[in-house]
């Protein structure tokens, strides 16, 4: 039926206006977004989940947590921080990535940005806004977070492990300075053990402590996992003699129990007096100091006042570390990608991640160099100043071939500690290595 | 409007007939839900459907996902390409995985073996009268309750290495003068744990068993008293013909069980000293989820299907000769 419409002389309808009108503003808001090669406000997202490990030291993640509020204000979003156990961050990391849901930021430890590249946002950008403004990053923490020319994860800070021991233990057995080499060690422990004072150390599976203390005992020696090209050369008389060394070591000098300790085992060791020392982060002296009252010596002295910490003593090759580099990921599947990187842009910046710096103590430390001259160093414990420049010297799993997810595959089964570990059970030196260098073989080729 | 039959009802005496209508007969909808319902086939596919729809997401797609993921290179993040029996070929070369291979074997073994055993002579006893028999039998069932990951800890504290509060009773007493290595000597650690999932599986071996033993009727042990037997023979000749066909469901259980194990030992040793206690699902679990290898982690853990496939054919053949007999 033609009816009469009472905007024929306008030429313009109800329908035809918002058509057009929505055309317009549908173009123009396009035009906006690619004008600005970014994704509109609106899908950016105003949350974000922040996934770490349970700090040793629990001042951080105080502190951690008392910035997410400032950050969430600066920014105008809110900022969760969930915290977990260490081991327990790679099956999270696989089931995130699998489901594509899960925290919008992880932190990464070891080079486990390698294993994760394809799951990762490329914060190059960061990272170099971050290296004009603080200073060039320790090799560790480039080592762990940049895949060729790319920064897939932005360095955070590096746990420096260091020998906590028992001065007056020590001093009990002759020994009035921290052993020079490693012979020495195990001589000074042969004594320490007689006394009931072992030395302890793990070999088991953990995250942390016994792959600082296993790969180093390789590199100390003159030995590596590959040649600079990737191919593994592990096979070698270095090998052999690192491994005879762990032997007589562990025999001599080491608590054997410790074959089945976990990343806490040894904090909790020491701090009861079973152990006169160990290979560790700063958090035994930081945990005895903040437990002063609790924790005596046997002079009911507070314990602290006889921890003292050097570093792993001098191989035939010199004295290497492997000083543990944390990172922060965004991963691609959230939602907030920008969001998350001007979080950890405001993180990142010297007014904020110099607080959670001091809350931590020297137990972590920066990931370049500038904060090596921080005003906190001078007013820490001379025991603990000796984690200021400890980044320096240290390698990354997979020495001395490039970073790559074949070392993380290394790492995570676990393949050098284990090699150590059958060795101390009674298993021959060179055939202990043989099965090593027959696991890293397949590997790495 | 359709006009209903009507019929003349006779009347008595004179008085005339009434009209009174009376339904039709009318031809039943072809597709209405009652009728759809006699028939038996319809009503049982209708109620199987939800098991199937269940059984089918929850069993069969992961199922079909971990073969897929097993003949493939997928790793976190990665969808993977179709790589046939690489994987399967890999790990079955793979030092680790022999280990863990012959690991599980032997634990599940053992560990059945022990339940199977003290399982039946809680049974046992639990079947005899005694003061307090219920709270007995009830507090029989606490470490089957209690969460492994729970009840695991708890053991590794007993037996930890450096604060073994078993150590240090036997140390007090003077049984022992250096520690006992419970988790710190790979055979040692094993042990550990088989007697951990001992403790823990015993429970539901003795409650099967003893509902089992309940079934028998007391006269058969009577009457075999009468013509003589002694309690080995009237166990023997009595009590376990009868009491087969539960132990044989409750061994095929427990195997499956144990075989697949995976919390004990994650949290009691975490697959070491040096991987002397890795089983193929601990070891499953490190390459797929840790090393983010997800093809090889699915390879080792199809490795457990044709083994767990042969023990549940034997029991179904085994219960199905029963059934004809």
């Amino acid at each position: 039926m033609d009816r009469p419409r009472s905007d024929r002389t306008t030429g313009v309808d109800r329908r035809t206006f918002l058509r057009r009108t929505g055309l317009v503003a549908g173009a123009a808001g396009l035009e906006g977004i690619l004008g600005a090669r970014r994704a509109p406000a609106y899908a950016q997202g105003t949350k974000l989940h922040l996934l770490r490990w349970n700090d040793f030291v629990p001042a951080c993640d105080e502190e951690l947590r008392r910035q997410l509020g400032e950050a969430g204000r600066a920014l105008g979003a809110t900022v969760t921080l969930e915290t977990i156990n260490a081991n327990d961050l790679q099956p999270r990391i696989t089931s995130a990535v699998q489901s594509g849901t899960g925290p919008d930021i992880i932190m990464l430890l070891h080079n486990w940005p390698h294993l994760y590249e394809a799951s990762l946002v490329d914060v190059s950008d960061l990272a170099e806004w971050q290296r004009k403004d603080q200073g060039g990053y320790y090799s560790q923490s480039e080592a762990a977070a940049k895949v060729g020319s790319r920064w897939v994860a932005l360095p955070h800070s590096i746990v420096g492990v260091q020998m906590a021991y028992r001065k007056s233990w020590f001093d009990e057995v002759g020994q009035t300075t921290w052993p020079r080499t490693l012979e020495e060690l195990r001589l000074v422990g042969l004594k320490l053990k007689k006394n009931g004072h072992p030395i302890g150390q793990t070999l088991a599976h953990t995250f942390g402590d016994a792959p600082t203390w296993a790969y180093p005992m390789l590199w100390n020696f003159g030995a590596a996992e590959t040649d600079v090209t990737g191919r593994s050369v592990l096979d070698r008389k270095e090998t052999v003699d690192s491994v005879r060394f762990m032997q007589a070591y562990w025999k001599d000098a080491c608590d054997e129990g410790a074959l089945a300790w976990d990343d806490t085992n040894n904090n909790r060791a020491f701090l009861a007096g079973e152990i006169s020392a160990t290979l560790n982060g700063a958090s035994i002296f930081i945990a005895a100091k903040r437990g002063a009252d609790k924790l005596k010596d046997e002079k009911d002295q507070p314990l602290w006042q006889d921890i003292l910490h050097g570093p792993i003593p001098n191989g035939p090759a010199g004295s290497w570390a492997y000083h543990v580099a944390f990172s922060h990921g965004i991963m691609r599947y959230s939602k907030a990608p920008k969001l998350a990187k001007d979080f950890l842009r405001w993180l990142a910046a010297k007014e904020h991640f110099g607080k959670w710096f001091e809350a931590a103590g020297g137990f972590s430390v920066g990931a370049n160099k500038y904060w090596e001259e921080h005003p906190m160093w001078p007013k820490l414990d001379d025991a603990m100043k000796i984690y200021r420049t400890a980044a320096r010297v240290s390698r990354m799993f997979g020495y001395a071939g490039p970073p790559s997810a074949k070392a993380t595959e290394v790492y995570s089964k676990y393949v050098i500690v284990d090699m150590y570990a059958k060795a101390v059970q009674g298993m021959g030196a060179a055939d202990a290595v043989a099965w090593a260098a027959g696991e890293l073989r397949k590997i790495y080729g | 409007m359709a006009k209903h039959p009507r019929s003349l009802v006779p009347t008595v005496g004179a008085a005339p007939p009434i009209e009174v209508a009376l339904p039709r007969p009318r031809p039943a909808p072809p597709w209405r839900l009652t009728r759809c319902l006699e028939s038996e086939r319809l009503l049982a596919a209708l109620l199987l459907t939800p098991a199937v729809v269940l059984l089918a997401l929850f069993i069969a797609y992961p199922f079909v996902m971990g073969v897929w993921l097993a003949l493939s290179d997928a790793s976190v993040g990665s969808p993977g390409t179709f790589v046939g029996l690489r994987n399967f070929v890999k790990e079955w070369n793979d030092s680790i995985f022999q280990t863990a291979f012959q690991n599980t074997f032997f634990y599940t073994f053992w560990a059945t073996i022990f339940k199977l055993t003290l399982g039946m002579w809680l049974a046992l006893l639990l079947n005899r009268q005694f003061r307090g028999m219920r709270l007995v039998r009830a507090s029989m069932l606490l470490p089957f309750i209690v969460p492994t990951v729970l009840s695991t800890f708890a053991w590794r504290w007993m037996v930890d290495p450096t604060f073994s509060v078993v150590n240090w009773l036997l140390y007090s007493l003077g049984l022992i003068t250096n520690k006992l290595p419970f988790l710190s000597d790979g055979r040692w650690a094993m042990w550990c744990a088989i007697v951990v999932n001992t403790w823990r599986g015993m429970p539901f071996f003795a409650i099967t068993l003893l509902a089992g033993l309940q079934t028998i009727n007391p006269d058969l042990h009577e009457a075999a008293s009468l013509d003589g037997a002694n309690s080995w023979q009237r166990f023997w000749k009595v009590t376990w013909p009868l009491l087969k066909p539960v132990t044989i469901v409750v061994v095929v259980f427990s195997v499956i069980q144990t075989f697949a194990d995976f919390q004990l030992i994650y949290v009691l040793t975490g697959g070491g000293p040096a991987n002397s206690t890795h089983l193929l699902a601990t070891y499953a679990y490190q390459i797929g989820v840790a090393t983010g290898l997800l093809g090889e982690g699915a390879a080792i853990s199809l490795f457990m299907f044709p083994v767990l496939f042969v023990v549940v054919w034997f029991q179904l053949r085994y219960l199905r000769r029963l059934e004809s007999a």
